[in-house]
């Protein structure tokens, strides 16, 4: 079981996982660094968006890799209308009240595509959903390469969006200081909705990445968002290259104890992780204040 | 004495019930609605009054469940003492959670997380564990007599449950009008404004955990005896976590009688809703969800803070009226 | 001749005869690379108040969070009725008779006045018929009797600080912790309050204030400690520091030193 021949492909394998983990955990981490509450609606919005890139696909005959372009703008928008029309007021600028608002925002939509789609479990049949390309020492699936190639895409863009343009400022003016940054003239309410909206998009992206191998079900989002959860915490809240690094260390120790304990023990690896990281190190590896 | 006044006239009043109502369907109803307002109640103190919010409170729920359930069915247990240890083991759940999440000071969302986290694990581990049977489930034995604390009549569990939810009563209206009460309100409203006036916060917040923990065990204990089957997802899934929640929050958090409204309202809305809609999965928690957003966004501080806020402005426009008449 | 000095190592102890009720011996705090105090050193003899005094910034804050158990020190020691006291939690202080209030201050909102100063009653008070009395009578002392039923949400400024005051003292301290309980009121609400502070001192209980406002510092303090940029600079009676050409220059300006009797150049 420790050789290399299958070791090396559980690894990196992990670390194709670990990307597309990443990505969620972006939309996460960054909601949290400026907002400051965290998002439990996040999972329940990868699996509305799972459904979306189904129907895309069904419907529309889009295929994943282009009907995220119609999508993470989509879903951006429904991000910022959510944050600005239903929980921002809602929760009446009060941390403890914007938990249960997102709790049950999260109960609502899972609910609600378990009411109109049911439980059963479906997934879309893609050309290139099997295909592989031989490195040599192992071969890699094609979908989970462009998932990860993808992922890097979007960090990248949104650090450039971070440090390059006027928004990005405004949303770290935010994050680091709420006050000052309003004092400044800095609609916060806006803010807060922009990068909601961005976070959301974050979860529409992985989404598309993912249907070409996952399957869509109502629950398939909660699975993902308690990993989330734990990369985030352990990368770090409000920390990007935490929730990158984090994401792809999760990614391989999933692969790894999936590997060594079997399919279901292995998820419990990763909550006993996000246990031990939350009592020994609440800040995480790159930690921010907590 | 005369602070449980009111919680003897209510209980009174729901203990004749079963004397004025014969309909089966009408007692389960009460029943379960019962059964989750003492779940509620369960989290009302942790969350209510110590403003701690738990995500995982099916964590209790489902231990007490199993703990009773596993000890009748595997060990021969009889079902009272079984009963209680589903209660000590829940308790000492809450302790240990308590114990590490408070000791290195989280609070809030962290909070939330980690009970969240708690109670996936212990789902997880129940799916595949053989003592809790695994994916099937613990099935009770049927055996009708009171020494088995199984009973022929629904009466007789609507009396049971009805009496665990009194003392539940009883002990929140106990513990308003102690001194940990007192500190422990002074911890949710501010911390560290309790701590400099000598609130030992996480001895506090501890013991409101084990509280809070035994009581939503007492619930699930209370589940097998009625439903005589329990498995990982009835025990430790999301939907009790999210009722034991829901309850107080709707009621009035930080209310003696918050969670019994609540939880009146959140079992009439479900069924109500299938009536309209028919039962179709997922549908109650959609209301569920609706009413706690709207709650939280329209009446923070529940039905009770509601009527409350109604009868203090009519005060004190008789106040007026009284001083201008 | 006023004492004149850079960063003191220790006080000056040679006049005091009893044993302080709180020292505080070269005290540091640092965060990751800022020293927020540095060596600083500090006594409250018993049953007197002592002003701790200095620009904003300064670490006076810092300082007492340190006193009062909520930030632990980098180095030195705090001793308080002879015992050592360093890194004890808050509660525990509070325990001991230290009791404190807070800058901004921070009222249980959605209590009523009489509640905020119960839970601090609690503390001596383990039945609730004996705290509540306890409570009332500390409500009255500071002047809240009025309005012990309002909602401590519904106080002005002046009211949320004097709650402050009440909360702290329903602990029966033996010394109290008053960070700039005079900010934010007008004259005329510091010259009701002030009275209420003279009067704590009398019953024996001991007070360290931070305070700007001067004429509060001059009239009330016995002893004044003044801390810049994280180090003590000077110590004496109100009119010595207020003559030390380093505080003026440090922190009190041209304009108070004039109204005080002129700088006198030493």
């Amino acid at each position: 079981m420790l050789s290399p021949a299958i070791l090396i492909p559980a690894i990196i394998n992990g670390l194709l996982t670990g990307a597309v983990y990443a990505l969620v955990s972006l939309g996460l981490t960054l909601i949290y660094g400026v907002l400051h509450i965290i998002n439990f609606a996040h999972g329940a919005m990868l699996s509305a968006a799972l459904f979306a890139a189904f129907f895309a696909f069904r419907l529309l005959g889009l295929d994943p890799y282009v009907a995220v372009f119609l999508l993470a703008p989509v879903f951006f928008g429904l991000g910022y209308a959510l944050q600005r029309f239903v929980i921002g007021p809602a929760s009446h600028g009060d941390d403890r009240n914007m938990l249960l608002v997102t709790l049950g925002i999260a109960v609502i939509i899972e609910n609600a595509l378990l009411y109109a789609f049911r439980a059963d479990t479906r997934t879309i049949e893609v050309p290139y959903a099997y295909q592989t390309i031989d490195f040599g020492f192992t071969f890699l699936a094609v979908p989970r390469l462009v998932g990860f190639v993808s992922v890097f895409g979007v960090a990248l863009a949104l650090w450039l969006l971070m440090s390059f343009t006027d928004i990005g400022r405004a949303i770290r003016a935010v994050a680091k200081e709420k006050l000052g940054a309003e004092l400044a003239g800095i609609d916060v309410a806006h803010i807060y909705a922009m990068t909601f909206g961005l976070g959301t998009a974050c979860v529409a992206i992985a989404a598309c990445l993912l249907i070409p191998t996952y399957y869509v079900n109502p629950t398939v989002g909660n699975a993902f968002v308690l990993v989330a959860f734990t990369i985030v915490v352990l990368g770090g809240m409000g920390s990007v290259p935490g929730a990158l690094i984090g994401g792809l260390l999760i990614g391989v120790v999933e692969s790894l104890s999936g590997l060594f304990l079997g399919e279901s023990l292995g998820q419990i690896g990763i909550f006993l992780i996000f246990i031990a990281v939350l009592l020994v190190r609440p800040t995480g590896l790159f930690g921010a204040r907590a | 004495m005369r602070a449980l006044a009111p919680i003897a006239a209510v209980v009174m009043a729901l203990a004749a019930v079963p004397l004025l109502v014969n309909s089966n369907v009408v007692l389960n109803f009460l029943v379960v609605t019962l059964m989750i307002a003492l779940a509620g109640q369960g989290w009302n103190i942790l969350g209510g009054y110590g403003g701690q919010y738990s995500f995982g409170h099916a964590a209790f729920f489902g231990t007490g469940a199993y703990v009773n359930a596993i000890l009748q069915v595997r060990y021969g247990v009889n079902a009272w003492p079984g009963f209680a240890a589903g209660i000590a083991v829940g308790a000492a759940l809450g302790g240990i959670i308590g114990v590490l999440t408070f000791r290195s000071g989280l609070r809030g969302s962290y909070f939330a997380l980690v009970t969240l986290a708690f109670a996936e694990v212990l789902r997880i581990v129940a799916s595949v564990a053989p003592i809790t049977g695994a994916g099937v489930g613990t099935l009770m034995k049927l055996d009708l007599r009171a020494q088995a604390m199984q009973f022929q009549s629904r009466a007789a569990f609507y009396w049971l449950i009805l009496a665990l939810v009194a003392a539940s009563l009883v002990i929140a209206r106990l513990i308003e009008r102690s001194r940990f009460g007192v500190w422990l309100i002074a911890v949710r409203e501010n911390e560290d404004a309790a701590k400099a006036l000598g609130v030992n916060a996480a001895h506090v917040k501890l013991g409101a955990m084990v509280v809070s923990a035994a009581i939503t065990a007492a619930a699930g204990c209370f589940y097998v005896q009625y439903f005589l089957f329990i498995d990982s997802g009835i025990a430790y899934g999301t939907r009790i976590s999210i009722e034991a929640l829901l309850t107080p929050i709707i009621g009035g958090a930080g209310t003696v009688f918050g969670p019994l409204v609540g939880a009146l309202v959140v079992q009439a809305l479900g069924e109500g809703a299938k009536l309209v809609a028919g039962d179709a999965p997922g549908l109650s928690l959609i209301v569920y969800g609706c009413i706690l957003v709207l709650v939280i966004a329209f009446a923070p501080h529940g039905l009770i803070g509601l009527i409350d806020g109604a009868r203090r402005r009519l005060s004190r426009v008789a106040k007026l009226g009284a001083a201008h008449g | 001749m006023a004492p004149v000095v850079a960063c003191r190592a220790s006080p000056n102890w040679g006049l005091r005869m009893a044993e302080p009720l709180l020292s505080v011996d070269r005290v540091s705090c640092r965060f990751s690379g800022l020293l927020a105090v540095n060596a600083a050193s500090l006594i409250v003899p018993a049953g007197r108040v002592t002003a701790l005094i200095g620009p904003n910034g300064a670490g006076k804050t810092t300082l007492f969070a340190i006193i009062s158990g909520f930030q632990r020190p980098s180095d030195g020691v705090v001793r308080y009725q002879g015992e050592t006291v360093t890194g004890l939690p808050p509660h525990e202080l509070a325990r001991r008779g230290i009791a404190r209030t807070f800058q901004i201050v921070q009222p249980f909102a959605g209590l009523s006045v009489r509640e905020n100063i119960l839970v601090g009653a609690h503390l001596r008070h383990a039945k609730r018929a004996e705290a509540l009395a306890a409570a009332d009578i500390v409500g009255c002392e500071v002047g809240l009797g009025d309005i012990l039923d309002r909602s401590a949400d519904t106080l002005t400024v002046a009211g949320r600080k004097r709650l402050e005051l009440a909360r702290a003292l329903a602990t029966e301290p033996k010394l109290l912790l008053l960070d700039e309980v005079l900010a934010g009121l007008n004259p005329t609400e510091i010259r009701d309050i002030a009275p209420i502070i003279r009067g704590l001192c009398a019953r024996g209980i001991s007070i360290l204030m931070i305070e700007h406002v001067m004429q509060a510092v001059m009239s009330l303090s016995q002893h004044v400690f003044v801390l810049a940029e994280g180090c003590i600079i000077a110590e004496g009676t109100p009119a010595e520091v207020a003559a030390n050409r380093a505080v003026v220059e440090a922190y009190l300006g041209h304009g108070a030193a004039k109204k005080l009797g002129g700088a006198h150049d030493r």
